[in-house]
């Protein structure tokens, strides 16, 4: 199989708290999985492991056939992250933060695909105003381009949406619509079941560290889904300590 | 090569901001120089007092001018989680390390710039013939400080008393630095030649080596929670 993403009996503790208790999931390579769970269920941290920012405790990570332990830098080289924070530098202009982070990346011919970027996420005519002069949807479209810059064939998704109002929300969705180009595999944690559900092809329920649901997006009734997601929420296993 | 690159364009982006935003250096020279400011109150200028506690009073100053400034460095990081964003390029840790390193090594060279004429001035002191020997214990003993002083500016901007913890960490360990800062520019002041100064002078670069190597090392895991 042509798996994007591996993961096997991913544990996570910090202290004495358990944030991930044996977590294996798996993901194809071109799929969309949104993991949705209330806060505290460890979504963040399963992201911020798969994208190389916390060591695991314990079990086996593959992204793109990679062992995460050994190949971190070429993951990191083949991942975007977009979250709610923005990574963006507010006293540098939309032009000079994409330059930075390509020039990190070692990508040629950068100029042009900032060009593209700024265009698809619709601000090319503020290319040169800084950041920090941007509303927090415009700074969220300008994530994006930073997400895309190096065509990245794995995303993770966490909380995009926070701190949206709806308009700025409802963008958001269309430019996240159309990074599912090609064969790029994403993957999307959320608290918010009205935004959540209308994305991607499967989706899971995260609860206390480990995933109790998952099933294909086009089996589920939206209502039964809420109702199911309510009662794992409330039954699922408590936090260990 | 592509590891010169990435360590241009780090410095690039923390000069551009500085730059920019003008908040670091003149929150740093600021406070240099009320420093300065402060003890030629205490002392009479031109005094025999002064010109032996002259080099304290200066390192003083550019010491903490330097706890602040970074303090501040890497708060820049934290806003927009900027270091995240970092952390997450295919650059090794190491590389980040160094163009942090560089970026506070200059603003801290830049800000003792900026306070040296002030101290001449206050202090009643001609250093003009001074300069070139006076450079060279400033780039060491800024070199030594700052190597040290971006590792545990990492490491206390995840902390909630951030501001509390750099200057707990770091002044212990520099101590060495600071003292042969201090002991060399002393000389200097009082005319000596540069060869009298010369065991200080070894005394930093070795410093500066030791704390460059181990801070190289360790950031990876200082910056990986």
């Amino acid at each position: 199989m042509d798996w994007a993403i591996q993961v096997e009996q991913l544990t996570k503790s910090f202290g004495h708290l358990l944030a991930l208790r044996g977590i294996d999931l798996r993901l194809r390579r071109g799929k969309f999985l949104t993991i949705f769970g209330p806060n505290g269920a460890g979504k963040t941290t399963l992201i911020r492991i798969l994208s190389t920012l916390l060591r695991p405790t314990a079990g086996r990570i593959e992204i793109l056939g990679m062992d995460l332990r050994d190949a971190g830098e070429e993951i990191r080289r083949q991942i975007g992250v977009l979250s709610h924070q923005t990574f963006l530098y507010n006293n540098l202009t939309p032009m000079e933060n994409l330059k930075f982070y390509g020039t990190l990346y070692g990508l040629d011919h950068l100029k042009e695909r900032i060009e593209l970027l700024l265009e698809q996420v619709g601000l090319e005519g503020r290319r040169n105003d800084p950041v920090r002069t941007f509303s927090r949807g415009m700074q969220q479209r300008l994530a994006i381009a930073r997400t895309l810059l190096h065509d990245p064939q794995v995303v993770f998704l966490d909380e995009p949406y926070t701190g949206l109002d709806q308009h700025a929300a409802r963008m958001l969705e269309g430019l996240l619509g159309q990074m599912r180009s090609g064969q790029r595999t994403i993957l999307l944690v959320t608290h918010n079941l009205a935004r959540g559900l209308g994305m991607g092809d499967e989706v899971a329920i995260q609860v206390g560290g480990r995933i109790l649901y998952r099933e294909e997006r086009g089996k589920i009734d939206p209502a039964s889904f809420e109702e199911r997601y309510f009662h794992c929420v409330e039954e699922g296993p408590a936090w260990d300590s | 090569m592509g590891f010169l690159i990435q360590l241009r364009v780090l410095l690039w982006k923390d000069l551009l901001s500085e730059l920019r935003g003008k908040e670091l250096i003149s929150m740093m020279a600021f406070f240099g120089l009320l420093v300065l400011v402060i003890f030629n109150f205490a002392f009479e200028p031109g005094s025999a007092e002064a010109a032996h506690l002259g080099s304290g009073i200066l390192w003083v100053a550019f010491t903490f001018a330097g706890v602040l400034g970074l303090n501040r460095s890497f708060l820049l990081e934290k806003e927009s989680e900027g270091l995240q964003g970092l952390l997450l390029s295919p650059v090794d840790r190491g590389v980040l390390y160094l163009g942090k390193l560089g970026g506070n090594f200059l603003f801290m060279l830049l800000v003792e710039a900026l306070i040296l004429p002030f101290f001449a001035l206050f202090f009643n002191l001609d250093l003009w013939l001074l300069l070139p020997q006076l450079a060279l214990v400033a780039i060491l003993s800024t070199l030594g400080f700052t190597a040290v002083g971006t590792l545990f500016a990492a490491m206390s901007a995840q902390a909630k008393s951030r501001e509390l913890l750099l200057p707990t960490l770091l002044l212990p360990i520099v101590v060495p630095v600071i003292v042969a800062a201090v002991k060399s520019t002393g000389q200097i002041l009082e005319g000596r030649p540069l060869a009298e100064v010369a065991q200080w002078l070894k005394l930093l670069l070795a410093f500066d080596l030791l704390y460059l190597v181990v801070s190289f090392l360790i950031f990876e895991y200082v910056v990986e929670e």
